[in-house]
């Protein structure tokens, strides 16, 4: 007769009952977490597949609208993301290996440095404002209306595909930014947990699954780098 | 616990790694390489990036081979929609 | 087969386990999430039949006698995208593959169960907005929302619908999540890959397509709003854009939705066909990897709706020779279900009244498809009534239809009641037929040349006009008997034991209802799935359920 009774085990107070074991849950909750990020990345993709049809069509006014990017300002984030990858992995590691005062520092040192990448977006963002090169009528009272001799207009050369370009720079590098905003508060959410001890070498899933949603917002703007900024530098574009 | 745990010497020497190729496409970018090369330059380099913190990072080279699908059928998905889309695009000047 | 040892009798279930408004809007069991999602999709479909009606109504005369052009374009607008997002994509999934996914697997809950409830207040949230925008004035582009109409010209709520367009597509990731992971991590020990029901390898190829697909129209739907919001012209010509690239991203998720509409009905026709006929499924395999081949291929052909949109006539050969390929999963399929049947001890009852018309109107709904999947007969066919056709064959005919069978096969479990067995396969008799005489009629229309969206049409189509609006009446009055005998079978139904119809399921061998845990043991699985036993072991299951309600 077979076997009809499973025990179960003494539960950790963070076991959900509907799970049989730690481990389940561990392995759900990170499935789980990839089978989202799958759908970040589809999210992306259209993004990515309207650049890449505009970028093939117009190649000339995306490298002139390119060539007006703050090159500094992009390559310094592109830095602070990658550290703040680094310390995001930190505080993984930490919590696995049960030092808290680790975990905690690399949690704060990630959170500061993502403000920091949206602190230096902002600061883009408001150049761009100044420069009118805010897309459409996204501002009511500052249409797209940049001056074509400080973007360095060549003749024959359409005004409007660079707005398209700057369409897309904004559409990306916003929905980019949203994310970063959610991941700055799943990472607050996780620190104040973190105070109350509440991740351990046994328990320490909600770390590993917001790490993975950090590092695939840092791998979504490895991308959009080089896409944006660095199209037409080669062709004679100057540094900022 | 069946999780393997990443050693920091391997996390600090792909953070080095990252800043390194950074940097270099930062300078490629300057270069005028023949032809398609700076694109082709670039995307390599930001792949390869993409792929250390993946695999790295993210832990998928010590995780279980479903995850490995995962990643893997994503990036297929989204070829698809490349693919099929510029089949289009690619061919509308055949006529 | 292992001696099935009873349960511990228990009156306690999952609906009385607990009372209150708040323990309904609160809960975290899969079971009462079905029946929220039950309640509120019935709901919606009521609002898309009204539509129809107003429809099938104004067609009634070649003249725009019943309702003004932007009226009657924002009502056939308005039946599609209540439709199709808020009944046909999530119905089956939410409604039975929320009650049954756990039970099928032998688990006790989804894996996420307070994101299984979010995904019910994100739909009804999208479904809020969507009401509202209706309310306010409606919109008017087409459910497929075409630019640069939408973007630039339409001057109805594309906004608002949008919005509640891309909250409900929350919804149903966070659904097709929940299942993935469910079905990976959560199977009862002895539950392989292969012992699995087909029903979930169905939801499970329909969880795929749902979260590679609805992230697409989620920024699609955005980068329409952003257009009509703030003139930006990533779709308009005018300033560079392509018009056809929205056609290209909304179809790039439609196309797999009417998937994500038809596999779990498939899955249940599996169920349905089996079970009825006490035999296994023939070729079990070949039907789980056709549900995931469907899954896949269908991704594939999306282009077969912008074949007269201007796209490349070489990419046309590409999407018309790939249209052509995932026919074949659903064509083998339907064949392994028929092989089934054969020799089979077959048995009347409404759930398979139901599974039968499936499998004949899926299969006219299918071969129409490859009509249209033609470049040279599509250009005759598109965007005319041959289209609406077919569609309507495969979404009522098909879906609606293993819905229907679904619920009835389902109901004593999840209700604890049977259903009047004689009221079932009368209704199930005018649902066949009154959708036969509204639908076949609009094959010939289309054929000739009866456009799609259009109100005035010439006298000599009026006829079958007629005949469509008659069959459409009859269908209403079979849908409204089900839904008034089913809901007297919740109180006034004969009591169900838990096994009722003596099925090796292992959502049969617990009661009816079960309760919250579903189990009251975690089951260790070592038979096959549809290992028919005589029926004289699969009695002792119900017998002991009867004896003991008998007692208490």
């Amino acid at each position: 007769m077979a076997e009809t009774y499973v025990e179960h085990e003494v539960s950790h107070p963070a076991l959900q009952h509907h799970f049989e074991n730690l481990e389940q849950q561990r392995e759900a909750g990170t499935l789980g977490m990839w089978v989202f990020l799958v759908t970040e990345i589809m999210f992306f993709g259209g993004m990515f597949l309207a650049y890449t049809l505009y970028r093939s069509k117009y190649p000339e006014a995306f490298a002139i609208a390119s060539n007006h990017l703050d090159i500094k300002l992009g390559a310094i984030n592109t830095a602070v993301l990658i550290f703040s990858s680094f310390t995001m992995a930190m505080a993984v590691y930490s919590t696995q290996v049960g030092k808290r005062r680790a975990q905690i520092i690399s949690l704060v040192l990630t959170i500061v440095l993502g403000l920091a990448f949206l602190g230096i977006k902002a600061v883009e963002y408001y150049q761009k404002y100044e420069d009118h090169l805010i897309p459409g009528s996204l501002i009511p009272g500052n249409p797209f209306n940049p001056d074509p001799h400080a973007m360095h207009l060549t003749p024959g050369v359409s005004m409007q595909h660079v707005q398209m370009f700057y369409w897309i720079y904004f559409a990306m590098t916003g929905m980019h930014a949203l994310h970063m905003i959610i991941g700055v508060g799943l990472l607050s959410v996780l620190l104040y947990f973190s105070l109350k001890r509440r991740y351990t070498p046994e328990y320490h899933n909600p770390v590993e699954v917001i790490g993975l949603y950090w590092h695939f917002v840092d791998i979504v703007w490895i991308f959009l780098f080089p896409l944006l900024y660095l199209l037409g530098r080669h062709l004679g574009g100057h540094a900022g | 616990m069946s999780e393997h745990i990443v050693p920091v010497r391997v996390y600090v020497s792909i953070f080095l790694a990252l800043i390194v190729g950074t940097t270099l496409t930062v300078w490629a970018a300057f270069q005028d390489f023949p032809g398609p090369l700076n694109v082709i330059v670039a995307m390599t380099i930001a792949v390869v990036k993409a792929t250390l913190v993946v695999l790295y990072f993210m832990h998928v080279r010590y995780s279980a081979r479903l995850i490995w699908v995962i990643v893997a059928s994503a990036l297929f998905w989204m070829g698809i929609l490349f693919a099929l889309t510029f089949s289009d695009y690619l061919t509308r000047g055949w006529m | 087969m292992e001696t099935f040892v009873p349960p511990v009798p228990s009156r306690i279930n999952y609906i009385n386990a607990q009372y209150g408004l708040k323990s309904w809007l609160l809960t975290k069991d899969h079971k009462r999430i079905a029946l929220l999602y039950l309640g509120s999709i019935s709901f919606f479909f009521f609002i898309g039949g009204l539509y129809a009606m107003a429809i099938r109504l104004e067609l009634l005369t070649p003249q725009a006698d019943l309702l003004q052009s932007t009226t009657y374009n924002k009502v056939f607008t308005q039946h599609g995208i209540i439709m199709v997002f808020f009944f046909l994509i999530p119905s089956i999934p939410a409604t039975l593959g929320n009650f049954l996914v756990p039970m099928m697997i032998g688990a006790k809950d989804l894996a996420f169960p307070r994101i299984n409830l979010l995904s019910w207040y994100i739909y009804m949230l999208g479904g809020i907005v969507t009401i509202y925008a209706l309310l306010a004035g409606g919109v008017d582009t087409g459910w497929t929302f075409y630019t640069p109409f939408s973007t630039t010209f339409s001057n109805s709520y594309v906004v608002a619908t949008g919005l509640g367009i891309f909250i409900n597509g929350f919804s149903s990731i966070l659904t097709g999540l929940n299942f993935i992971v469910t079905i990976h991590t959560m199977r009862a020990p002895g539950m392989t890959w292969f012992r699995l029901p087909l029903f979930i390898w169905a939801h499970y190829a329909t969880s795929l397509i749902m979260i590679l697909g609805t992230p697409v129209i989620a920024i699609t739907i955005l980068l329409l709003a952003f257009e009509r919001l703030a003139h930006i012209g990533i779709f308009d010509p005018a300033v560079g854009g392509d018009p056809v690239l929205f056609q290209h991203l909304f179809w790039f998720y439609s196309h797999p939705a009417v998937y994500i509409m038809v596999l779990p009905g498939m899955g249940i026709i599996s169920e349905l066909i089996a079970n009825f006929s006490r035999k296994n499924i023939f070729g079990y395999s070949f039907v789980a990897f056709s549900s995931l081949a469907i899954a896949v291929f269908g991704f594939l052909v999306w282009g077969h709706h912008l074949f007269v949109a201007s796209q490349s006539v070489y990419a046309g050969m590409i999407f018309s020779f790939l249209s052509f390929a995932v026919a074949i999963p659903s064509a083998i399929k339907v064949f392994n279900w028929t092989a089934t049947l054969y020799k089979g001890s077959i048995s009347y009852d409404t759930p398979m009244l139901y599974a039968l018309g499936f499998i004949g109107l899926f299969t006219i709904g299918g071969m129409t498809g490859l009509f249209l999947a033609a470049l040279a007969v599509d250009v005759h066919l598109s965007d005319t009534y041959f289209v609406v056709a077919h569609f309507h064959y495969i979404m009522v005919g098909g879906t609606l239809l293993a819905y229907l069978g679904g619920l009835h096969f389902w109901w004593p479990k999840i209700t604890g009641r049977m259903y009047p067995e004689g009221w079932g396969r009368f209704s199930a008799l005018v649902v066949f037929i009154g959708f036969n005489l509204t639908f076949l009629p609009q094959f010939v229309l289309g054929y000739m040349g009866m456009p799609r969206r259009y109100h005035v049409y010439p006298a000599e189509f009026q006829v079958l006009h007629v005949l469509s609006t008659a069959g459409a009446s009859i269908l209403g009055v079979g849908l409204l008997i089900p839904l008034i005998y089913l809901m007297w079978s919740m109180r006034y139904g004969k009591v169900a034991s838990g096994n009722p119809w003596h099925l090796p399921g292992l959502e049969w061998r617990t009661q009816s209802p079960p309760p919250t845990e579903n189990f009251d043991y975690t089951p260790v699985v070592t038979w096959e799935a549809y290992e028919f036993a005589p029926p004289e072991e699969m009695e002792v299951v119900g017998k002991f359920r009867d004896e003991v309600a008998e007692k208490v």
